[in-house]
Parts: C-alpha cells; sequence; structure tokens
C-alpha cells in the first residue's frame, strides 16, 4: 500500500499535495482507494471556476462496480481539472499519485486547511479499517 | 469503501487459494468468494480471448433419483426434463403456481433415471425444498448434495485445448450441453460443456477435497496459453454482454420467464402439466405490458441496477443491470421497459435516456445479445 510521506492525506481517502505557495494544491485519490473502487472507467471532476468546500462532494470516481463521491479537501475554487484522466480513467489505477491527478484548487484561505491527515495518521487509519 | 472482511460467510474449498493469489473477496449470498483478482476488466478480457479459471463452488447441486425422477420433474420445472437425452443438459426454471420464476437452471440428465440440477447459490436451499415438496409420493429421491460438490470453471477459446492437456477423455465428444464423466489431473470429475460467459468452456464437478488438486493443475496448464484467474465482477460482466439473465436482476418472483425474453424455457406443450402452467400459458397469450431490453449508453457513465430509464424525460422503466462493457468499449444494460418503448427501435434516438443519478444521459436501444463469440 502506497501512502507517500510528502503528501496530505483525507479521511475520504483523497490525496493533497500543496505547492510552495500554500496556495493551490493538486488532488487525488489514494492507493487504497483506487485498489477498493478497482478499475476505474470514467471521472467527473468539478470544472474550473467551480467554489468547492471542504468535506462536500465534489464529484464522482465510477469504476466498474460501484461509483464513489470525490469529497472536497478544502474551502476553494477549482483551477484546472487533469485531461490525460478524462482519455484514460485508467491511470487513476496505475498512477494514483502522479499522473492520475484529479484536479487542482485555489484554496481559500491561503494556510493548510484544518483535519488533514499525515502520511503515518492515514496509514494508520487505514489499518484499522482494513482490521474491522 | 467495501468491508475486505465480511463475518461469518462460508468458505469454500478454494478460499486460501483465492486470499494467497490476493484476491478481493466479497460475500455473495453468503459465501466468501473473489470477487477480483487484481484487474477485473483484465479478467474479462482473458475469457474473450484465451481463458479464466473460475471457482463456482458456491452453487447448489440437487440430485434427483429414480424410476419417477423424469416425470417428477416435467411437473416441477416449466421445461420437458423427460426429453433430455441422458448425458445431455438444458437451461430451464422453476416458477411458482403464478408464473414467477423462482430459480434458473441447469438440469442434467447424467442416466435415465438420475438427474442433477445446478441451482443459484443464493435459492438452491429453497430450490431442493420445492422438488423434494413437488416430488412428494413419486419414486423419487430428491437430495440436495450441494456439500458434496465443488465446481471449477475454465471459460474462454483457448479453454479446450488447456483442459486437453490433462485428460484422456476426447473432448470433440462432450458437445455443448453435453455432460461426460471424466478423470482430469487424475482427479474424478463430471465435465460439462456448458457456462455463463459466452464463450466455450466446461464447469468441472468435483469432490471438494479435490478441489486444491484440480486448480493449480489447471492454472498451471493454462498458464502459457493466458489462462488467469477470474472473479465475480468479471463472471458479471461476461454474461451480461452475452445477454445472460441473473437471478436477483434479469429474474424474480415478481417476473415470469415471458416477460425475460425467455418464454422458449416454458414447454406449455409437453403432455404433463406442471406448476404453473395455466398461469404461464395464460401470460403466453397476453401481450405483454413490459418487456426485457438491451439498452447501449451513449454517453460514458454507466446506467446501474434500480435506475429509471426515460422516454421524452418520463420514466417508462427500469434498469436490471448495467457495466461498462470491456468488449463493447461503451455502457450497456438489461432493463424492462413499457412494450411500446421495446418496439421503438431506431425512433428511441434522442427520446431514450437513463437517470444516472440525477442526469438524464442519452441512450438507444439495443438487440440481445451485446456479444456473440466468433463461429468456429
Amino acid at each position: 500500500m502506497s501512502v507517500p510521506e510528502e503528501l496530505y492525506y483525507t479521511a475520504e481517502h483523497e490525496w493533497l499535495s500543496i505547492a510552495d505557495d500554500e496556495a493551490t494544491a493538486r488532488v487525488g485519490i489514494t492507493d487504497f482507494a483506487q485498489r477498493a473502487l478497482g478499475d476505474v472507467v470514467y471521472v467527473t471532476a468539478p470544472a474550473p471556476g467551480t467554489r468547492v468546500t471542504a468535506g462536500e462532494p465534489c464529484g464522482e470516481v465510477e469504476s466498474t462496480k460501484s461509483v464513489s463521491d470525490i469529497y472536497s479537501p478544502a474551502d476553494g475554487e477549482v483551477t484546472e481539472v487533469n485531461p490525460e484522466v478524462d482519455d484514460d480513467p485508467g491511470l487513476v489505477n496505475s498512477d494514483p499519485y502522479g499522473a492520475g491527478w484529479l484536479f487542482k484548487i485555489q484554496i481559500d484561505s491561503g494556510e493548510l486547511p484544518p483535519g488533514l491527515l499525515s502520511a503515518a495518521e492515514y496509514t494508520a487509519m487505514t489499518e484499522e479499517q482494513d482490521e474491522q | 469503501m467495501p468491508d475486505p472482511h465480511p463475518p461469518a460467510a462460508r468458505r469454500t474449498p478454494l478460499a486460501e487459494v483465492h486470499e494467497g493469489l490476493g484476491a478481493t473477496m466479497t460475500d455473495f449470498a453468503g459465501w466468501l468468494m473473489p470477487l477480483r483478482y487484481g484487474s477485473e476488466t483484465a479478467e474479462h478480457k482473458a475469457v474473450r480471448s484465451a481463458a479464466g479459471l473460475f471457482d463456482l463452488s458456491h452453487m447448489g447441486e440437487i440430485s434427483v433419483t429414480g424410476p419417477g425422477a423424469a416425470a417428477a420433474l416435467d411437473y416441477a420445472l416449466v421445461g420437458e426434463a423427460s426429453a433430455i437425452r441422458p448425458g445431455r443438459a438444458r437451461y430451464t426454471m422453476i416458477c411458482a403456481p403464478d408464473g414467477g420464476v423462482i430459480d434458473d437452471l441447469i438440469v442434467y440428465r447424467l442416466a435415465a433415471d438420475e438427474y442433477m440440477i445446478v441451482s443459484n447459490a443464493s435459492n438452491y436451499v429453497t430450490v431442493a425444498a420445492e422438488l423434494a415438496d413437488r416430488a412428494a409420493g413419486g419414486d423419487v429421491t430428491v437430495d440436495d448434495q450441494s456439500e458434496r460438490y465443488a465446481l471449477i470453471a475454465i471459460q474462454g477459446p483457448a479453454s479446450a485445448g488447456i483442459l486437453a492437456t490433462l485428460t484422456a477423455t476426447d473432448l470433440a465428444q462432450v458437445r455443448y450441453y453435453a455432460s461426460y464423466p471424466s478423470v482430469v489431473a487424475g482427479v474424478s470429475a463430471l465435465l460439462a460443456r456448458t457456462g455463463y460467459t459466452g464463450e466455450d468452456g466446461f464447469e468441472i464437478f468435483i469432490d471438494p477435497a479435490d478441489a486444491t488438486t484440480l486448480w493449480p493443475a489447471l492454472a498451471e496448464a493454462g498458464r502459457a496459453s493466458g489462462l488467469i484467474p477470474a472473479g465475480l465482477a468479471a463472471r458479471d460482466s461476461l454474461r451480461l454482454e452475452a445477454g445472460m439473465p441473473l437471478y436477483g436482476n434479469e429474474l424474480s418472483r415478481g417476473v415470469t420467464p415471458y416477460d425475460a425474453g425467455l418464454g422458449r424455457v416454458v414447454k406449455l406443450d409437453k403432455p404433463a402439466d406442471f406448476v404453473g402452467k395455466a398461469a404461464l400459458a395464460a401470460r403466453a397469450e397476453a401481450p405483454p405490458d413490459r418487456v426485457l431490453v438491451g439498452i447501449g449508453g451513449k454517453s460514458r457513465r454507466v446506467p446501474r441496477h434500480g435506475y429509471p430509464v426515460l422516454w421524452d424525460g418520463v420514466p417508462c422503466g427500469e434498469i436490471t443491470s448495467g457495466i461498462p462493457s470491456p468488449t463493447l468499449g461503451r455502457p450497456i444494460a438489461m432493463a424492462y421497459v413499457a412494450a411500446a418503448v421495446a418496439d421503438a427501435g431506431a425512433a428511441a434516438d434522442g427520446r431514450l435516456a437513463v437517470d444516472i443519478r440525477g442526469s438524464a444521459e442519452p441512450a438507444e436501444l439495443v438487440p440481445l445479445p451485446f456479444y456473440r463469440r466468433p463461429a468456429g
């Protein structure tokens, strides 16, 4: 199970990569999430310009057997959507932290959103879920 | 996210093998079954192009034996079991007196007085009880023998070639929907040339103690040909492409075989009376008010079980099953719709849609089956 150290995580199995200025973040779903979903066939990401709210559903990841909501990890505005994932949704499975990124947000406050998990905290959370 | 360890589900003799292969396990009808081993799309494609290996030990096997077996089944089932030649099998159904489907079945006639009924995992306890009830008073024994069988299936164009390396049986003699007692990889087995994928293949009935011998033998024999293990997710997408119904989705107590487009299994003309005959005869005469159809999605979002089908924006039916089709490269689904919609053909263009989580996604009618295996 891959959980890169340098990223931040949410309880809903998204990851954030915070840019140096801490005002923008790249968002995707984790390796844990893509394994649970199975082969991704379609991603409905929020369009550029959309206002998103932390903890609220803002899109969907559809796999062969199911559909899961994507929750916004922060308050802000979507600036960009990954065009590669639209052409090849399988990137979410094969490279969830790299080429399978989903969208970018301009974060409102310019600060790290509260409630984010570190890699260690996220790993601990998934291990607890596995044992249930 | 799906629970990876459902509590208290029954284990097949191959559960540890699946876990050792890293399968994502799921509870299906109270059984711990492999949903997928890696990519269910890869498993599906392997069955269409090479072969897939399936653990189907959760299915039920009910023996019906004795001089009165044929007559008992002619009465209990909608098909004509007495007309099946020994060594052959037929797809059929067991219906309630009102014509509602209790289960869809494959009936294997092993000998003149010996039948084996294969029933869905979710239904076989009910089916065994119904058969025993309907056979009461006849010179026949009905016995739920599900515990005495494990079932491994190999499905795909490479199946016969792979299986041939493990058995002295001449597989050319085992025709489609025939069964044959055999020895495979040293294991006593009943071979059946049946399946739920739309491909050539074999379902192999064995003693549960032999499952952990046969599975690796098949896996190894098929490795060079591209055989891989395939789970229930692939099983479902394969059968849907092949236009085959799933009990619980397309079939239920609330529908008759005619509603599902499977009136061919009801032998109204057989001499015997049978359970459901009057209701089914009436249903066969009446124009249907709803019909099972194939639907092709025109966007990339997938119609799912329970989603409304729309005609000019107004609900006219409901999706029973839907998947993204790996073979067709588009979403496909089956649905019960109003008979007028089912007859629309190309006129459905621009008017037919599926309500996918609040959004009306355009769709079209597609004749079933979506996929037929290439001839030859």
